[in-house]
Formats: C-alpha cells, structure tokens, sequence
C-alpha cells in the first residue's frame, strides 16, 4: 500500500518539531532553514499550515531535470533528488507549481521532500496529528468520518 | 556540546559587536540562559550601579536545550538590574526569537554602554553590526518587526524589541519578540531603552548541532515529550484553556486579588476566565478564541490566539485591532480584570493587545490601575488629575488608560510609574500591592501561604515563576499541601525556587513542571552537554544560581526588610472564601526559610553555605 502525507492544519499549534525533525533526518543538525517542510503562520488569521511536497503523480520537476537527477522512488511514490546527479541548474525549482523544491547554496544542489524512504520523520515529530502518513488513497478519510458524523440530522424511531 | 561556546559582545557606546569564546568553566557551574548569564552579570557588573546607567549591562541568554527538539526548547532570557526594582533581573521569554539567536551560532548576546542615537542589532549567523534605528524610534513592537523584515526583505528574521513603552521609560517595559511574547517582568525593557537599542533582529541559518550523543538525546527527549502528553495539566488543561484554566479555580479557592487585593474572591471571575474565551459571545456569535498556539519546540501549546468583538467600544473603527493576535494568559487577565475589578473580557483583550504593541507588561500595568482605583476611591486621586472618572470595575478606565501609558500622556506618564512609585508618591506606599516594587501576580497569599513567601523571598521581586509552590498547594503536584498553612513551606519554597533555577538554566519552559521533575529533566541534558549531567549536578547548580542573584541583591543593598508583605497581607483577613479569616504567615515563614537556606538571621548566606555551593 503507498501511502501519503496528509496536513490538518487545523491541528498544527506552529512548534515546528516537523521543521527540526527534518532537518536532524537529513542533516543531523535542529536547522529549520534546512527543513523540507515548512510551516506558515498567518498571524492575522490564527492559523498555521504546515506545507511541503505533495508528490506529484506526474512531476514537473522531473520532467523538467535536464539530467534526470530526478527518480520516482516506486515503493513510496516519492520524487527524490539525486544528489550525485544534480547539477544544480534549479529548472525543477522553477517548473514545480508549488515551490516544494528549493535550492541550498551550500551544497549547489537541490532539495526536496523524499519521504524519508517511507518512514517521513515530520509526521513521527508532530505532537498534534496535524502531520500523518497514511494510505495514499484514503487521504480524505478522516474528513469524511469528520462529516459524517454530523449527518445525523433525522429523528431516530425510537427516540 | 549543547553550547555553540560563542558570545556575541555589543559595545553600544562604541558601535562595536566582538565575537568571544564561551567561558566554559562557568558553562560546567552555571549551565546556561538564567545561571550562566547572570554570572556573566555579576562578574561584569557594579552592583549599585542605576539600572539606567550606560554602566548597567543587558544580556539576552539562550540554554544549551534552546532551539533542539526537546519539548519547550525555544527560551531565551534577559538578564539585567530590573529598572523596576533594582534588583537581578531575569525575565524569560519563548516564541521563536530564542531558538534564531542559537540557529545563528550564539550562546548569548551581551549588550554594554549606550548608543549616542537609536539602534538596532542585525545578526545573520556569524555577522552582526549594529544600524541606524531613527526611522524605528517612535514605532510600536509590531511596526518594528513589519519594518525591519522589509528593509532586509527577508520574511524569516525573527525580531525582538521594545515599543513606546520602552523608549519613554515605562518603568515596567518588555522586551517583545515574535509580536506578542515577552520578557515581561521588572522592565528589562526600560533598561534596553536607556540603551537607545531599539530592536534585535535575527536569522540563523547554522541550527544547533553539536549535540553530545544525539541518538540517546532523541531517546530521551521523545520519552519526556511522551510524559507531557500523557499528564493531565499538560496534555489536556493547558492546550484547551491555557493559563487561563486557572481562573476559576484560584477564584473557588478565594486566593483570586480583587481591587487591589481588598477581596480574595471576584464575583465576575467567570466572565474572565478560559471557560469564557471558549464560550460564543452574544454579541457576533463568536468565541473570543481561536486557537491554542506553540513557542518554538513546545508540545504543550498553551498559548492564545484570540480574535476581538469588532463592535467593542474599545476597537470600533480600529480595524488594525480586529485580526488574530496573542490572547489572555491568566496572569494578564488576573491584572487587566480581578485586580481593578473589570469583568469585561473584550477590554480585558484590548488592553492585553496594547501591552502587547507597546511593550509593557500587563501584570504591573493592571496592578498598578488597580491601586490608582483605589487611591481614586479613596478621594486621594480626583476625576481631575486622572482626567476621567476611574472607579473600580471601570473597563472604559482600563481601555483609556493604557492607551495613555505608553505614550506618556497625562495621568498614563505617572502609571508608568508602577505602583509602589506612584503610592508613594501620593503618601499611600502601603497600597501598592507587591514586593521588592514588583507587582504581585495573581494568586493572594492569604489563601496561597506559601506563595506568600515565594513572593517575599523572589530575586526579582514579587513573581510567580521563581517558586510556584501554587503546584503543589492548589494542583498537588508533586505532592498536595495545604494552602491554608505556613508549616513546611519554607523547605518547599526552597525546592520550588532551586529546581525553577535549573530549568530556566536549560533553554525550556517551567510549564514543563506540571509534568516534570528533574529526573524527566536531567536525560535530556545530559545527552546533550558535555560535562556529566547528574541529578546531584543539577540539584546543586539550582541552589548555586539562587544564593548567587541574592548575593547580588545583598550588595545592591537589599536587606531583609526586604523579604516582606505590604501591611494589607498580614494585618486585613480575608473576607470570604476558604480562607476567610486568614491573613499571610510570613514573619513565622522568614525565620524558617533563612535557617533552610543556610543563611543567617539578616538573609545573608553563611560562609559554610557559600563553600558548599563553591561561590
């Protein structure tokens, strides 16, 4: 079964353990301005949403490598970054709707959101469930649990 | 290594920022933030200096658990000789502004001299300098952040900094970071004004690495996140109500300061209360609150985000203050209401936002109308000199008041006093209703006994955070005690105020001590830190850190005169309540406590103690 990240940011209270865990998964360092997923807080609004890749079925980003540094992980569904590939000429960035991919500097490379090979360390970090893993296909579950609970609008026969 | 062994040194007379190695010995007796800042301050600094004087320093400390995923670990601290009281300062802070200074590559900032004009701090990991801050001067908190991430265009800066408050000598101004988180208490805040520092400004790019075994250090902090999760204050309570599920209950208790603490019980205690911010207001069918919010690293989430009746009297046609922003913690809606006897949640919020913009804490404010209302009731205070009519429970009072304190206009100038200036002032210094000149906090210690000696004993005068047996005394934790009693608080005062020491050392949050002890504590640390962590370790560094602020205050000049309650604590009973009847023991507590610290009978630390905690 592949499954998939699925955000509530509903649930998301902004203490950015995602942010830590990501970075601590891929560098082994707490550096949030490394981490693949980030989290915005619309102080305006009161809300915080968690954001990263939602791992396209058909990606932009890897059509667009030109050296296909770029591979579909099959087990997990990622898109993930070669880095011995990469050449960091950031095409994908540009080609990516949703911003999810992003050059570092540091390395001349690009990063992006791999699933942790399909244990994703934000979701285990998140105190609040506002980041799960769940089955890809089933990403809409438990909104609808969510609704159906409030269709329960007739009058029951026996009272 | 927990540390980033780095301190940032800003010569404000000079203009000059210097990069200096952590004093790594003191990092091993002193740990971090609260205990290794203030050595740095007592080592630096005169002890009678003016607290306004170029020659008073300012430090803003980071622990070694700041900006590591364990729980809560986003606290940074400032330490300073508190504007409002004299004394050791050291006011803790979370947000986000804490775990930047670390991510940047600092252990601490130290702030020296005084600028000839306004600045403010620009640090991007290794580079800092000091800019030009004219076009800030006269700003509120939350135009100088929206100002300085445009100037630097860079929407991630994380900024902490005074308001108006700050800048025309509000004696209790804050340190404001990430819009509406403070380093609240005893004007840490005037003393950055006196500086001309308007603003810190951070973006660390570096994260905190170093970690002494970082697999063990996982272990450890996910099992303590685990024991957050599981504990009923800190799983459920604090997320739903925040602070604020206090209110009811202390009020139950009759331990709730009402009109200058005249009463222990207020009739409109439920209006204020965190049941109330959930509940939908009649007016536009909405709850006050809209969600609970997280400081960096923190699993607990009791921060509020609340949202204002738009058709307030307060905010009518002031759209600015109709978003989203920080809600009422307890203390703050103890101060703004109970205290001047207001019940009115919405100007309760608006004043809150106000403390928030301009950077002044709302503890002493509302303490401090509080007293102004009763020299008011009393004929001392006329209609005249305060330009409005304030009598107790006047929300119109609250709103028009601290709209005024800020910006130092007419009778707000004078409660930016505080209250023990301002009663004295007006021949009434029994009135104000703190210790130390610090404003008590909101729980009456004629119901609490012992928070009445918490208070009186507190380095940094009248405070909530530097012993909050309230645990154990209203929440039984760790152990149930009665509150209406003086036996045994001396020695639990004394635990309360050694183990609060150590994790305000650390980096993380002491609401962590609903749910944990030390033992949750220590794992934590010691997989992080070089050094061996031990309980025996810690134990000793949070007495060591305690004697040392009194050794400072000692030689300030505080006596222990100074260890006491204003007159109205030990002489008025209390009308109602469980403790109707009850007025505080602390001239049987003094004696007992002095003699459980190893101190002499004027509060001064014996030569036997000073040896044993090596100071």
């Amino acid at each position: 079964m592949q499954k998939s990240l699925y955000i509530d940011a509903n649930k998301c209270t902004g203490c950015l353990q995602c942010e830590m865990a990501c970075s601590y998964e891929n560098y082994g360092v707490f550096n949030i301005s490394k981490s693949r997923i980030k989290v915005f807080n619309f102080e305006h609004a009161g809300r915080r949403v968690p954001y990263t890749c939602t791992q396209c079925a058909e990606a932009w980003c890897l059509h667009a490598c030109p050296v296909d540094a770029i591979k579909l992980d099959a087990l997990t569904g990622a898109k993930v970054v070669n880095d011995a590939t990469c050449v960091g000429c950031k095409v994908c960035t540009i080609a990516c709707p949703f911003g999810t991919v992003n050059y570092v500097a540091e390395t001349g490379k690009v990063q992006k959101c791999d699933l942790c090979g399909g244990d994703p360390a934000c979701a285990s970090a998140c105190p609040t469930g506002a980041i799960t893993y769940v089955d890809a296909n089933w990403t809409g579950l438990d909104k609808m649990q969510q609704w159906a609970g409030k269709t329960d609008t007739q009058p029951r026969a026996n009272g | 290594m927990g540390w980033t062994r780095k301190v940032l040194r800003v010569d404000l007379t000079k203009g000059t920022c210097k990069s200096e190695p952590l004093n790594m010995q003191w990092a091993q007796e002193y740990l971090g933030q609260r205990g290794l800042a203030t050595k740095y301050f007592v080592e630096e600094v005169d002890p009678k200096v003016d607290p306004l004087a170029p020659a008073n320093k300012l430090i803003m400390a980071t622990g070694p658990l700041t900006g590591t995923m364990a729980s809560t670990g986003g606290r940074y601290s400032v330490i300073t000789k508190g504007a409002l009281t004299g004394a050791i300062a050291c006011s803790n802070s979370g947000g986000y502004f804490g775990a930047e200074m670390k991510f940047a590559g600092w252990d601490m900032v130290i702030f020296e001299g005084k600028s000839p004009k306004p600045v403010y701090l620009s640090i991007q990991d290794d580079n800092a300098e000091l800019r030009d801050a004219a076009h800030l001067w006269g700003k509120t908190v939350w135009q100088t952040e929206e100002i300085i991430k445009k100037t630097h265009q860079d929407t991630q800066i994380r900024v902490a900094s005074i308001g108006r408050a700050g800048e025309n000598g509000v004696m209790y101004a804050c340190v404001v970071n990430d819009l509406h988180r403070a380093a609240g208490r005893s004007g840490v805040g005037t003393v950055m004004g006196s500086k001309n520092l308007k603003a810190v400004a951070i973006r660390g790019t570096k994260g905190a690495g170093g970690i002494r075994d970082g697999k063990a250090f996982m272990q450890a902090t996910v099992a303590a996140k685990k024991v957050l999760a599981d504990n009923a204050v800190t799983g459920q309570g604090l997320p739903t109500y925040g602070t604020q599920v206090l209110m009811n209950v202390i009020n139950e208790m009759g331990a709730l300061p009402t009109r200058n603490h005249r009463d222990v019980q207020f009739e409109d205690a439920r209006k204020i209360s965190g049941e109330a911010m959930h509940e939908k207001r009649p007016t536009d069918g909405k709850a006050q609150l809209v969600t609970n919010a997280a400081c960096f690293g923190c699993t607990i989430a009791c921060g509020r985000i609340s949202k204002m009746d738009e058709g307030h009297f307060s905010v009518v046609n002031k759209p600015e203050y109709w978003g989203a922003s920080g809600g009422l913690e307890y203390e703050a809606a103890w101060a703004l209401g109970a205290a001047n006897g207001v019940g009115d949640l919405e100007a309760l919020q608006y004043a809150n936002l106000i403390c928030n913009e301009d950077g002044y804490d709302p503890i002493t404010f509302g303490a401090t109308v509080g007293a102004a209302m009763e020299l008011y009731d009393l004929g001392i205070l006329t209609k005249e000199q305060i330009g409005m009519e304030a009598p107790f429970g006047s929300a119109q009072a609250l709103v028009k008041l601290s709209e005024m304190t800020a910006k130092g206009e007419g009778f707000g100038k004078e409660l930016g006093l505080g209250s023990a200036r301002l009663c004295a002032k007006y021949g009434k210094p029994e009135l104000s209703m703190g210790v130390k000149k610090q404003e008590f906090p909101a729980y009456d210690s004629r119901g609490i006994q012992g928070m009445g000696l918490a208070y009186a004993t507190s380095n940094r005068g009248a405070c909530h955070l530097r012993g909050y047996t309230v645990a154990s005394e209203v929440l039984g934790i760790p152990v149930k005690t009665d509150p209406l009693v003086t036996e045994g608080k001396a020695d639990l005062v004394k635990a309360f105020q050694d183990a609060t020491s150590v994790f305000d050392s650390a980096g993380v949050c002491v609401f962590t001590t609903f749910a944990w002890t030390m033992a949750d504590l220590q794992p934590q640390l010691d997989a992080a830190c070089e050094g061996g962590w031990s309980m025996e370790k810690l134990t000793l560094l949070g007495e060591r850190v305690w004697n040392m602020e009194r050794l400072f205050n000692n030689a300030a000049g505080f006596t222990a005169k100074d260890d006491d309650l204003p007159p109205r604590l030990k002489t008025e009973p209390a009308k109602t309540g469980p403790a109707k009847g009850k007025v505080n023991g602390i001239d049987v507590m003094r004696p007992e406590y002095y003699k459980a610290r190893g101190w002499d009978d004027k509060g001064v630390p014996t030569k036997e103690t000073l040896s044993r905690l090596g100071l």
